[in-house]
């Protein structure tokens, strides 16, 4: 609590590490400290000492491209951003009511959606552990506020079990802990697993699994209040004289172990998807647009880079207006280049081959999403349902509800779809109103209202975005070994940078940590000099 | 069907990673074109261009030796991913068939799927 001017905190000696040793050796004693852990972002980079006069020409206004340059702005650099699209943000990208998007092939969606209404096309939600992207979103005030993630009484739906019915989550989760529990409860006592677990074990396992599993003194998983106080109710808990509780009607086991609903429960304990999880206040862009006020003459857009060179004196990047087609030269000292792989591959850019190499090895995703706006928000009003996501196994794979202005009146707009795989190519390959169609004949399954109360729709299909092509680098295993290193290191006076240049593809989060490494890469190599 | 479930178990950082099971997949080419290719290569095999393009596959002289497009299809090649964890070789013959047959193509010679069985390489994994 010293405020003594000697005082050596704990700060002052993460901030000495870091100095000396770089990030990573930093990133490891704040870890010992206690801090951390759960990210490699080491807080604002330390940029002092910029070259008077250095400029730096930034290619693509995603989050990647937005912070480098900001922070380079920010150091003293001189920045020019180079930016396809007609706006800043890249995938940081939220489409309202009056918002026009034409997707390659010429079909142009005019979305419908009431005031304050949205579908973020691409990243939605953001990790409690992304510590980079909460960092500016605190810096900016960008409002956060709960991405409901988990809800217990959301759905789960699979078209080969419970004849097609959905069921609630909390229904499905306790009938598969519950059965399980039970066998495995049978197979300690009849010996199956005394060669595995020690006596004094096998007693405790069996009072875990009783417990956890809420199994009858048989070891047992049968219909009874207890079950139902973990699942629910044939008649919840109420007053008066019909006040009791009357237990429900256990699943059958075959239908517990259809594979929607361990997948169901994988998934909301998976590291990247475990609460709390968040969202900007109105729409995805706000951080987009947060960092773009902050560089308010450094973004060129409508610019389409069509050649990267680089001597020894600077990086020239060739481009043209998209709309007059007029051609550009940009001289600068140094590049940071944050094009998606799937586009900078079709570049000429002046790299040695084994980059060259490493920029043509990583194929994209294909994802699709479909926004539905309804009347009204019948999965609260009849469903009580309150956020969060309900799978299903159709290739929409989910239905995930609005985490905002609970009980409003009026129309409101759910994800009805955000298809993967297989599922992203067949609805890519559909018309926007294909799409729609689909996503309502899979979401009816569901949800009988979708019908009655739809209103409009509206879709991205990432493979055909002009400006991406797909929606996140697939890094396969050999791939990995043989080109990532490639790709991230600094070459001449050129840096890439993205999310495809993480092991985070497709998180804002791996954008960013890359866009930091890329500009601590760029200005040791300016000050080195 | 094992390589099929195992790409579906893959979790996707965009997170979704949802429990979506495919559909069992056509058997035919044009409905395998209509269902996969269609998303990026468009409607009649057009390609498209925006920053970057996409090749057309209608009149497509690379399309000449067979073996091309189907490594292609299930290896992957630049920004297109690799296929073989969601068709299988009978598949990947059926639809590099139907597009060396349509769209302005005219190659005759049909492939098996035992011989692109022989391409298949190295099997691709999402490395997390």
């Amino acid at each position: 609590m010293t405020t003594g001017q000697t005082a050596f905190t704990r700060r002052d000696m993460l901030r000495a590490i870091g100095l000396i040793a770089g990030a990573g050796a930093m990133y490891q004693a704040m870890t010992a400290l206690g801090h951390a852990a759960e990210s490699q972002f080491t807080g604002a980079p330390d940029l002092s000492g910029a070259p008077r006069g250095a400029k730096v020409v930034v290619l693509g206004a995603g989050l990647a491209g937005l912070l480098a340059a900001y922070e380079l702005e920010r150091a003293g650099y001189e920045v020019q951003v180079l930016e396809y699209q007609n706006r800043p943000g890249g995938r940081n990208w939220t489409l309202r009511g009056g918002d026009t998007y034409t997707e390659l092939g010429g079909a142009t969606q005019t979305v419908r959606f009431a005031p304050g209404n949205y579908l973020n096309p691409g990243p939605w939600r953001i990790s409690h552990h992304h510590r980079a992207i909460l960092h500016y979103c605190r810096a900016f005030n960008v409002r956060l506020e709960p991405f409901i993630q988990f809800n217990n009484n959301a759905f789960v739906h699979s078209t080969h079990a419970f004849g097609g019915r959905p069921q609630r989550y909390r229904d499905v989760a306790a009938d598969f802990h519950g059965n399980v529990a039970s066998l495995l409860a049978t197979a300690v006592n009849t010996g199956g697993l005394d060669h595995a677990v020690t006596q004094d074990d096998r007693e405790r396992l069996l009072e875990a699994l009783k417990g956890w599993g809420t199994l009858d003194d048989s070891l047992t998983y049968r219909k009874g209040l207890h079950v139902s106080g973990q699942r629910s109710y044939a008649r919840p808990p109420g007053a008066g004289a019909d006040g009791a509780p009357l237990p429900s009607d256990l699943l059958p086991f075959h239908d517990v172990l259809d594979p929607v609903v361990w997948k169901s429960m994988k998934f909301f304990t998976s590291y990247d998807m475990q609460p709390t999880m968040f969202q900007p206040v109105g729409g995805m862009d706000m951080i987009g647009k947060a960092f773009a006020s902050r560089l308010p003459h450094q973004i060129t857009l409508n610019a389409k880079v069509t050649g990267i060179a680089q001597d020894e004196k600077g990086v020239t990047v060739r481009w043209a207006d998209t709309r007059s087609a007029e051609m550009h030269e940009t001289k600068a000292d140094w590049c940071v280049c944050t094009l998606p792989l799937t586009i900078l591959s079709q570049i000429d850019i002046q790299v040695s081959a084994a980059k060259k190499a490493a920029i043509s090895a990583v194929p994209y995703a294909s994802h699709a999403k479909v926004g539905l706006e309804f009347r009204r928000r019948f999965w609260e009003e009849d469903e009580a349902i309150y956020g969060g996501i309900s799978f299903t196994d159709q290739e929409i794979a989910l239905v995930s509800y609005p985490n905002d202005n609970f009980h409003a009146a009026g129309p409101a707009v759910l994800l009805g779809a955000f298809a993967l795989g297989r599922g992203g190519y067949d609805l890519a390959g559909m018309t926007p109103e294909e799409r729609i169609e689909a996503a309502l004949k899979q979401g009816e399954k569901i949800h009988p209202q979708y019908r009655k109360e739809f209103l409009s729709g509206a879709s991205v299909a990432w493979s055909r975005v002009p400006w991406m092509l797909g929606c996140r680098a697939r890094w396969s295993e050999a791939d990995r070994a043989a080109h990532y290193q490639n790709l991230v290191s600094m070459e001449g006076r050129i840096v890439l940078a993205g999310d495809h240049a993480s092991y985070m593809a497709g998180w804002q989060e791996g954008a960013l940590l890359s866009s930091l490494d890329a500009i601590r890469q760029l200005h040791h190599r300016a000050t080195a000099v | 069907m094992r390589r099929l479930v195992q790409a579906l178990l893959l979790a996707c950082a965009w997170g979704a990673a949802g429990p979506a099971r495919a559909q069992a997949p056509s058997a035919d080419g044009s409905e395998i074109y209509r269902q996969i290719c269609q998303a990026c290569h468009m409607k009649g095999g057009t390609g498209a261009i925006g920053a970057g393009k996409v090749p057309a596959l209608a009149h497509n002289a690379r399309l000449a030796v067979a073996a091309y497009p189907a490594t292609i299809v299930a290896q992957g090649h630049g920004g297109m991913p690799w296929f073989s964890d969601i068709l299988s070789p009978a598949q990947i013959a059926s639809v590099v068939n139907y597009v060396r047959t349509h769209f302005g193509n005219h190659y005759q010679d049909a492939l098996d799927a035992q011989t692109v069985e022989a391409m298949l390489g190295p099997r691709k994994v999402d490395d997390h």
